[in-house]
């Protein structure tokens, strides 16, 4: 199986902030198969696009996968209010996922609002190798801190208005700690200063991006996005197929 | 189990279930939910002259009952597409219908000659694209430019010639009777309705082309009446589409007057529709004892 569509029963479901929820998925067949980076495709009773969100973590052991996603409109509203025991349809798993290489080299992760869950998965893989920056609006609106921390990470928050904290952008946190490759997800003014981090320090760096998106799987070229080809000249690219985890060097923010 | 096959144009298909164009890729995405062979036949994402980057994102929106977009039609171009996607197209077991767009009808007529010494099974005339500056929709919008080009692509068109005409029209009668006129051999319709979705935090449409082709559910209506009236003026076979989401959607597009459908946009709500639709069609045949779906076309017993 490459990617499938099943219904998968919610066996937890908890809001971890405000608007933001965490939801865990029986999903056997896609637990074994998923990988960190990737993402499910979800439909939404009633509405004709499915909502792709990326998997936060994946326990193939349980076969398990977790979700952690904002109410952004209409279609993730919809989906925070389904309740645990109902079975939520998902076309799964989509994407290439982070290519995480050499787990014992050290890592740094970089991310910022609804941007932080894709990391977490990767992030368990390399555990104390991990240093994890992750930024947010406020104390209010942090999450999943303690996950990384539990995995065994190093973790720096920063927050916008200081209550938790570094007082200030994430990259701070980021910009002195000793890496030799970077994962990251966030908002593209963070994207752009984490890629200027990678190029300075002449260190690989992948980079996951989002796309309103249509079929999930290449078919209808709805999620483009502009990458470079070799010879420096641009084009459309997929985020659902090409990424949505992509090389720095290789996306125009 | 009832006689799903169907004719068009000459075009033996083993279902009356085509994938329209722009929805299923060259189909290599969907094969891993099934094989090809499941769908009667498969119409191509929309091919240009030359390769076509497409729009800038954002290319799609959610809307009450489907959805916009505007890919603009993104694509390798129709060499890359007979030297890559058609040799592999044709070992499916499927009817393979290129969708053919252009600028002028120039191009739209090298595309026809250059696909008519290939083993594609029949071409589709994309003159119904709202999404690109030049070309595409302005042929379709009139009975003279649907005539003209119709006229125009069929000198150099070897194959079975189909032309998707757009709903965005006065009169769909009489856009479909010059399309006839001019030697089409088969007409699909409805392609998108032009819409536009504003977000009303930024002001700014939604998609970056400001407007997008309406699909799914909602217009089922639209285009069931399109094809209905579209019906009484034609003789040729009307491949009808719009809407088409559940296999009730198919008995009612077929009675309006329809040979074979189109479904598209429900692919990306549930992939596996075609495989429901076929069951549901197959159980409504049977249970009323009808020997052939054909027997279902033009069915409709108007008031």
């Amino acid at each position: 199986m490459k990617y499938d569509v099943k219904p998968c029963r919610i066996l937890y479901k908890r809001e971890i902030a405000q608007g933001i929820f965490d939801f865990l998925l029986d999903a056997e067949d896609f637990a074994k198969a998923a990988k960190p980076g990737q993402f499910v495709h979800i439909l939404v009773p009633g509405k004709t696009l499915r909502r792709p969100i990326s998997i936060c973590d994946i326990d193939a052991e349980a076969g398990t996968l977790r979700i952690v996603f904002q109410i952004r409109g209409e279609g993730t509203e919809i989906l925070s209010q389904m309740k645990i025991g109902d079975h939520m349809d998902v076309l799964a798993p989509l994407g290439n996922g982070f290519d995480l290489g050499d787990t014992n080299r050290k890592a740094l992760f970089v991310g910022g609002g609804i941007g932080v869950p894709p990391l977490l998965g990767a992030a368990k893989k390399f555990g104390k190798n991990a240093t994890v920056a992750v930024g947010f609006r406020n104390k209010e609106t942090a999450i999943l801190e303690a996950d990384f921390a539990r995995a065994g990470c190093r973790v720096f928050v920063a927050t916008d208005d200081g209550s938790m904290g570094h007082h200030g952008l994430v990259i701070d946190c980021a910009k002195d700690v000793e890496a030799d490759v970077i994962f990251a997800c966030g908002p593209t003014p963070m994207l752009k200063a984490v890629c200027e981090l990678a190029k300075e320090r002449g260190i690989p760096c992948q980079i996951s991006l989002e796309e309103r998106m249509a079929c999930g799987i290449g078919a209808c070229l709805g999620c483009a996005t502009p990458l470079l080809r070799e010879d420096g000249t641009q084009y459309f690219g997929h985020v659902c197929k090409d990424g949505p985890v992509f090389d720095y060097t290789k996306v125009v923010l | 189990m009832a006689d799903l096959r169907v004719n068009i144009a000459g075009v033996p298909f083993e279902n009356p279930l085509i994938a329209a164009s722009g929805t299923f890729g060259f189909g290599h995405e969907y094969q891993e939910f099934y094989p090809l062979s499941t769908l009667g036949g498969i119409s191509c994402k929309g091919i240009t002259l030359k390769e076509r980057p497409g729009n800038p994102p954002p290319r799609i929106a959610e809307a009450p009952g489907g959805m916009l977009n505007a890919v603009g039609l993104q694509n390798p171009g129709v060499d890359h597409f007979i030297e890559h996607d058609l040799p592999w197209l044709k070992q499916q077991g499927t009817v393979v219908i290129a969708n053919i767009a252009g600028n002028t009808p120039e191009d739209y007529c090298a595309m026809a000659e250059k696909l008519s010494d290939t083993d594609v099974d029949m071409i589709e005339l994309n003159i119904s694209c709202p999404n690109v500056k030049q070309g595409g929709v302005q042929f379709g919008t009139s009975c003279a430019g649907v005539g003209g080009i119709t006229e125009a692509v069929r000198k150099y068109c070897k194959k079975p010639l189909m032309v998707k005409l757009s709903p965005n029209v006065a009169d769909i009668g009489e856009i479909a009777a010059a399309a006839e006129a001019a030697g089409a051999d088969a007409i699909s319709m409805i392609n998108t309705l032009t819409g536009m979705r504003i977000d009303i935090r930024t002001r700014r449409p939604i998609i970056r082309n400001n407007t997008g082709g309406m699909s799914g559910p909602a217009l089922l209506p639209v285009a069931v009446r399109m094809v209905w009236q579209a019906s009484q003026r034609v003789k040729i076979p009307i491949v009808g589409m719009g809407g088409i989401s559940k296999w009730e959607d198919a008995v009612e597009m077929l009675l309006a007057g329809a040979s074979a459908l189109q479904i598209g946009t429900v692919f990306f709500t549930d992939p596996y529709a075609p495989v429901k639709i076929l069951d549901g069609l197959n159980r409504y045949l049977d249970e009323r004892n009808i020997k052939s779906v054909t027997e279902l076309t033009g069915g409709i017993q108007p008031w």
